[in-house]
């Protein structure tokens, strides 16, 4: 049976029925909010809503923050501040009732003349320098590459993204079988590229293997997060700078160096900034995969912060290379976002 | 109607301590300390590196609210 036609004006009788119908529905809300208010008010406590009464906009805001800067000064900035007494003191968690001396500038002393830490710090270097580097650039081609917009280009994005939603625990762990010389797949395929014998490339014990170990482990599991940010920065371009620079007949190579690029750059920079802090402070992934070995050609300062703090229990001495570690990203991020200001002034 | 031009009035902040200059300074200060740390060339860079940030991220924080 084929549903007969509505006529229009019957139509029109249905939809303002059904606006009449909202606007009761919506009265008879309103007024049980109103009357659920009214309850709420006259069930508060008079001395308690004359103060609220009293108080200005301004203040009601700052009631309703307190918490979380209460919060944010317990957590975040009081750790802070004893981290920098601690750094001025001989003091050590596993000595709780031992008598704590202020030795001055001595722990600061003794970190900055030692010449392990000073080893800790290149290795540091190394692996930030080739993280970043090798992130940003396959992190940007892939955005380039996804934005193309190809078939089942949001199947790719998907896949892309998996190592980023992984555990580091997980990562590590399972690199660290793909790196077994033995068993290991990523041995087996250089061996099957090189021809070099599988049980020779040992990844994880050899001296000049291991910090590049760290580094494509890295890059495989955080390249889909730079990539993420460009794609952002990617799609934000309008098309019609594209368009424009076609009626000049600019080149593809133009068009990607005068306006992709330098559109980009600011969500590249903020990339960057993100990965710089979060590999200069990388400690999870080095821990599980090498432990800062073969000796310790792999003791990135993180590494070398917990053996001094959890392992020699040198409190003191730990929080004071913690701080200056916290001086260094503090100083470089207070220089990347000054840069990225005058990138988007642009 | 009359067409007078808006007075600029002129800051009697020194023109040495704008904070244009002045932040390039602690910003190279702070570079310099940062690859003072990481160089592995010569460990008395290495002992100077931490005072250096420390002046250059100092001097930032504070020159940072200097009037333009």
């Amino acid at each position: 049976m084929t549903a007969r036609p509505v006529p229009p004006l019957a139509r029109d009788a249905v939809q303002i029925n059904s606006i009449v119908e909202t606007i009761q529905v919506t009265e008879v809300g309103l007024t049980m909010l109103n009357r659920t208010a009214d309850s709420v008010a006259r069930a508060t406590p008079e001395p308690l809503a004359r103060k609220v009464r009293g108080i200005s906009d301004k203040g009601l805001a700052w009631l309703f923050i307190s918490p979380t800067i209460l919060l944010l000064l317990a957590i975040n900035i009081f750790p802070l501040f004893w981290a920098i007494y601690l750094s001025f003191t001989n003091y050590r968690a596993n000595r709780p009732g031992e008598v704590v001396k202020n030795l001055g500038f001595a722990n600061y002393q003794r970190i900055l003349g030692d010449k392990d830490i000073w080893i800790a710090m290149q290795t540091t270097a190394h692996f930030v320098f080739w993280t970043i580097l090798l992130q940003t650039v396959i992190g940007f081609t892939l955005a380039w590459l996804i934005d193309r917009k190809f078939r089942g280009h949001a199947f790719w994005t998907t896949i892309i993204l998996v190592p980023m939603m992984l555990s580091p625990a997980v990562v590590g762990n399972f690199w660290r079988f793909l790196y077994e010389p033995q068993i290991g797949l990523f041995a087996y395929a250089i061996s099957f590229v090189t021809g070099i014998p599988a049980t020779h490339i040992e990844m994880l014990s050899n001296v000049s293997l291991a910090p590049w170990s760290i580094v494509i482990v890295d890059t495989w599991m955080w390249t889909p997060y730079v990539m993420l940010i460009c794609l952002a920065g990617l799609r934000s371009i309008p098309e019609y700078i594209y368009e424009a620079a076609e009626v000049d007949r600019a080149s593809n190579w133009r068009q990607f160096w005068s306006i992709t690029l330098p559109m980009a750059l600011p969500f590249i920079m903020l990339a960057v900034l993100f990965r710089g802090i979060e590999n200069f402070k990388m400690f999870d992934m080095v821990n599980l995969l090498t432990g800062g070995g073969p000796g310790s050609t792999t003791e990135v300062a993180s590494i070398t912060l917990k053996r001094q703090a959890f392992e020699s229990w040198r409190t003191g001495y730990s929080s004071a290379f913690a701080i200056i570690l916290f001086v260094a990203v503090f100083g470089l991020a207070n220089i990347y976002v000054k840069a990225l200001n005058k990138v988007k002034q642009r | 109607m009359s067409m007078t031009k808006p007075v600029k009035r002129k800051s009697r902040w020194p023109a040495w301590a704008r904070r244009g200059l002045m932040e390039n300074i602690a910003t190279a200060l702070i570079a310099l300390g940062f690859l003072m740390l990481f160089q592995p060339f010569a460990l008395s860079l290495y002992t100077y590196s931490f005072i250096t940030m420390l002046a250059g991220t100092v001097m930032f924080i504070i020159v940072s609210k200097f009037p333009e």
